[in-house]
């Protein structure tokens, strides 16, 4: 790929990019949230076009016009999120769309036979004969690699494969990735964990901003060189230090058990207690009951087994403004459907909790001296780069979003904190800013409840860490008792 | 640096030169009347001499502005209503039904009153309008918020419901006893709106319809309770998560609609008819549906939207009989005006995939 530019009408996401991977190379496409990343991949996959630039496969110069092209072309694409049908079994998810297993009676053992070999040819361990629905998330990862092997994939491009996998179930690709290279392979690893690319690759392109930051071979690099380059700077994340001097509970959390709409079980007996001046991580792979504990929390979801108390008093069944009344602040995971009103003005935003307060308002009517002043406070408390606090919050950009969040969240001087992914999206300066927050809420003596994914945030800021898997509490750690294995056993389930 | 000189500089336009709303809905009402220039040439009739005499009509004359105002006021309040519920997301299109309602609780109330002093029974009569058309609109909160039936659907059913069940209340109970029509007995003096304008049929509900046009203003952009109807509007669960009130802000969307929807039957039978009768409304309340999306559900907008609307249907007569052009045609530039209305917003989306796209 040569000077490729993409841009999305002012927003130039990808500009005079040069990228190239070589067969039997390990590539890895290395930058933060927004670097470009994603759409100098997608111009690839021909998903985009780009507006310059020019593409050339095996020293061919191609037009990667769609989809059909780029499976043509041999580029197969795994994405974060798996396109498998939970019905069917693998061979059947594998031969959907190929003409080669005909139309009206595929030959679907044949395939599923091919599908075995294939597998084991790299140590790939799928059973074409399961259903989809039933693998668990590394084995579908699997089967998205084999599908694009199988569909004469030469390049493959894989979008940070390890974010839905336990430490454990990153390292066991790592073997199958070798494997695939010394084939002949050319892989493209996409990812912002500088641990892993280290780990696995043979050369690194980081991109910054739209641009290529560098590009360098792995093993003549170190990781500090590496992160300079992403982040264009010397930033360093912060640390929790100190003992912890925890206090009475402020938050308590008493074997809730929780059921979605859907009939699904959550959470099961799941207990933890916060207490003031203390920060409580909760661990595990996504999906695994996070959001519904936060949201049974916070009031959003309402538990049908166990207690919830606030300061000692218990809010099970309260209403959301209740709790807020009584010191909780959230930092929800989905902010645009969660936290913000997209149309409405970064003022609005910043008092959605508090606008009925007498300070906000007066014999009904909203006191907009006040509110403005309060607003422009918050921007610049917390940093909050914009034209004007009338503009519509979804105009900026997703930091600076969640900036107003969080100010809003602990301009209140909340006594728990319940943050959720709270730096997902967000770029590194934004992320050492958020995270010194939360400690400083610490320090003040507040408890905060972290949910995160991110096990080196979780590393860094926690007191203590709880483990969830499939709804139930796998184990708590102190931090003395800190390890990446330890957790990570606790996060595939099998309890200390 | 640019970014933010930008975004100032669009601040700047949106808040002193004309808002982008109101430039768009304008655009639409223009765009509508020169299609239905070219459709009226298309029949070999002269556009200009239709449009001038429809105008000429509506607002030429005293009478003229006086039958226009008239036609405003049910259109006006049926149109508020219809917007305030439609910024907290309650798509209430049952404006139609909840008139009826309004306008036989208002005709009952009067002739219960009958000879009690105007200042009560006035009063009165709206207040029953109100309560009764709240109530209705309330039949359709209660499916939303208990059984989530969406109320699109339950609202225009319930629209079917109320005028048959009125028409059962004027041709059995509340018939005029002397009378073989399906109508209730006048209203004395006192329960009627006073007159305006010495000759014209103008009525107090003008002022009326003016006065909430405002307070709902105020309401909207000003109060807390107006923010938090947009907001749950705009994002519910976020306002479920800052702790507002959702169902409280659901409520006050079909409550305000129904209530202002029975102040239009009121104001429909205690200025203009005197009487309840079985077809107190040719529409109001589905016209006003496109009031309120031409006035971008803003109440002052929805008001102006209002006097637009009724100026078409009062000039749409005389046009007819001046300009040979079918009265219908005015129902066509209506359903221009909601069409462009929806087509504005998919060509911006369309211009966007372009440019992502490129070429």
């Amino acid at each position: 790929m040569r000077n490729i530019r993409v841009a999305f009408g002012p927003v130039v996401a990808n500009d005079d990019v040069s990228f190239a991977v070589e067969p039997g190379e390990i590539h890895a496409l290395l930058g933060e949230n927004g670097a470009g990343k994603t759409t100098l991949m997608r111009a690839l996959a021909g998903l985009i076009q780009p507006q310059a630039g020019s593409i050339e496969i095996g020293g061919q110069p191609v037009t990667i016009d769609g989809p059909l092209e780029a499976r043509r072309l041999g580029i197969g694409m795994v994405h974060q999120h798996f396109m498998l049908v939970p019905t069917l079994t693998v061979a059947e998810n594998i031969a959907l769309g190929l003409k080669e297993v005909r139309t009206w009676f595929p030959r679907l053992d044949q395939l599923a036979d091919e599908i075995d070999a294939l597998g084991a040819r790299y140590g790939l361990a799928v059973d074409a004969r399961a259903l989809a629905g039933e693998l668990s998330v590394a084995s579908q990862q699997r089967v998205e690699i084999v599908k694009a092997l199988y569909r004469g994939a030469k390049i493959l491009v894989l979008d940070e494969p390890t974010a839905v996998l336990t430490p454990q179930e990153a390292a066991a690709l790592f073997p199958v990735l070798r494997a695939l290279a010394a084939a002949g392979t050319a892989i493209v690893f996409i990812s912002h964990k500088l641990n892993e690319v280290m780990a696995v690759t043979d050369r690194i392109t980081v991109l910054r901003r739209g641009k290529v930051a560098g590009s360098l071979r792995t093993a003549e690099t170190e990781p500090r060189e590496i992160a300079r380059m992403m982040v264009g700077g010397e930033v360093t994340l912060p640390q929790l230090e100190g003992m912890p001097v925890a206090g009475r509970p402020l938050l308590e959390v008493d074997r809730l058990g929780l059921t979605d709409a859907r009939g699904v079980r959550r959470l099961e007996g799941v207990s933890l207690s916060v207490g003031a001046g203390e920060i409580v991580a909760v661990a595990g792979v996504d999906g695994n009951g996070q959001q519904e504990l936060a949201e049974a929390i916070v009031g959003l979801q309402r538990p049908d087994t166990g207690r919830v108390l606030i300061d000692g008093v218990e809010m099970t069944h309260r209403p959301v403004a209740e709790r807020i009344a009584a010191g909780l602040a959230h930092i929800p995971e989905d902010r645009h459907r969660t936290a913000i009103f997209e149309k409405l003005s970064v003022t609005d935003n910043a008092v959605a909790e508090e606008a009925g307060r007498p300070r906000f308002a007066r014999w009904g009517l909203r006191r907009q001296g006040e509110t403005r002043a309060f607003a422009a406070q918050l921007v610049a408390d917390y940093d909050v780069r914009l034209g004007s606090v009338e503009q519509a919050i979804g105009s900026l950009s997703g930091g600076n979003q969640q900036k107003v969040v969080l100010g809003r969240a602990l301009s209140r001087d909340p006594r728990l904190v319940v943050a959720v992914q709270p730096t997902r999206g967000l770029d590194i300066g934004a992320t050492a800013f958020l995270q010194s927050q939360l400690l400083k809420r610490r320090a003040a003596g507040a408890a905060v409840l972290l949910i995160s994914t991110e096990l080196d945030e979780v590393l860094a800021l926690a007191d203590r860490i709880v483990v969830l898997f499939k709804g139930q509490v796998t184990g708590v750690v102190a931090r003395a008792d800190f390890s990446v294995e330890k957790l990570g056993l606790l996060m595939a389930g099998r309890t200390a | 640096m640019s970014e933010s000189a930008s975004a100032a500089a669009i601040g700047f336009a949106r808040r002193w030169l004309l808002p982008r709303s109101v430039l768009s809905g304008m655009l639409c009402v223009l765009a509508a009347f020169a299609i239905g220039a070219l459709l009226i040439a298309a029949i070999g009739r002269d556009p200009v001499l239709a449009y001038l005499s429809l105008f000429e009509a509506s607002l030429g004359s005293t009478n003229g502005l006086a039958e226009t105002a008239i036609r405003t006021v049910p259109l006006a309040f049926c149109g508020i209503g219809i917007a305030l519920a439609f910024r907290a997301g309650v798509f209430n299109v049952g404006a139609e039904g909840q008139l009826f309602i309004g306008g036989v609780a208002a005709a009952w109330m009067g002739l219960q009153l009958g000879g009690q002093p105007q200042w009560l029974v006035l009063p009165a009569m709206a207040l029953a309008a109100a309560v009764a058309g709240a109530g209705w609109s309330a039949i359709a909160g209660v499916l939303k918020l208990k059984f989530r039936a969406d109320e699109l659907i339950t609202t225009i059913m319930l629209n079917y419901i109320a005028i048959y069940f009125v028409g059962y209340l004027l041709h059995g109970p509340l018939q005029d006893p002397g009378s073989p029509l399906a109508r209730t007995a006048r209203l004395a003096a006192e329960a009627r709106l006073p007159m305006l304008l010495e000759g014209t049929r103008l009525h107090a509900g003008l002022l009326l319809v003016v006065v909430v046009a405002i307070v709902a203003q105020v309401f909207l952009w000003r109060s807390v309770a107006g923010f938090r109807l947009r907001a749950v509007g705009h994002n519910a669960r976020a306002a479920e998560n800052t702790g507002m009130n959702v169902k409280a802000a659901l409520w006050t969307g079909f409550l305000i609609c129904g209530a202002l929807s029975g102040l239009a039957g009121f104001s429909e039978v205690a200025g203009v008819q005197r009487r309840m009768i079985e077809n107190l409304s040719p529409g109001f309340g589905y016209t006003a549906i496109i009031v309120a999306l031409l006035g971008q559900t803003n109440p002052l907008g929805v008001l102006a939207a209002a006097v637009l609307f009724a100026a078409l249907q009062i000039g749409s007569t005389t046009m007819e009989s001046a300009a040979g052009v079918p009265s219908a045609l005015t129902t066509v530039i209506q359903a221009l005006v909601v069409l462009l209305l929806i087509g504005q917003n998919a060509l911006p989306r369309l211009f966007r995939r372009r440019a992502v796209t490129g070429s």
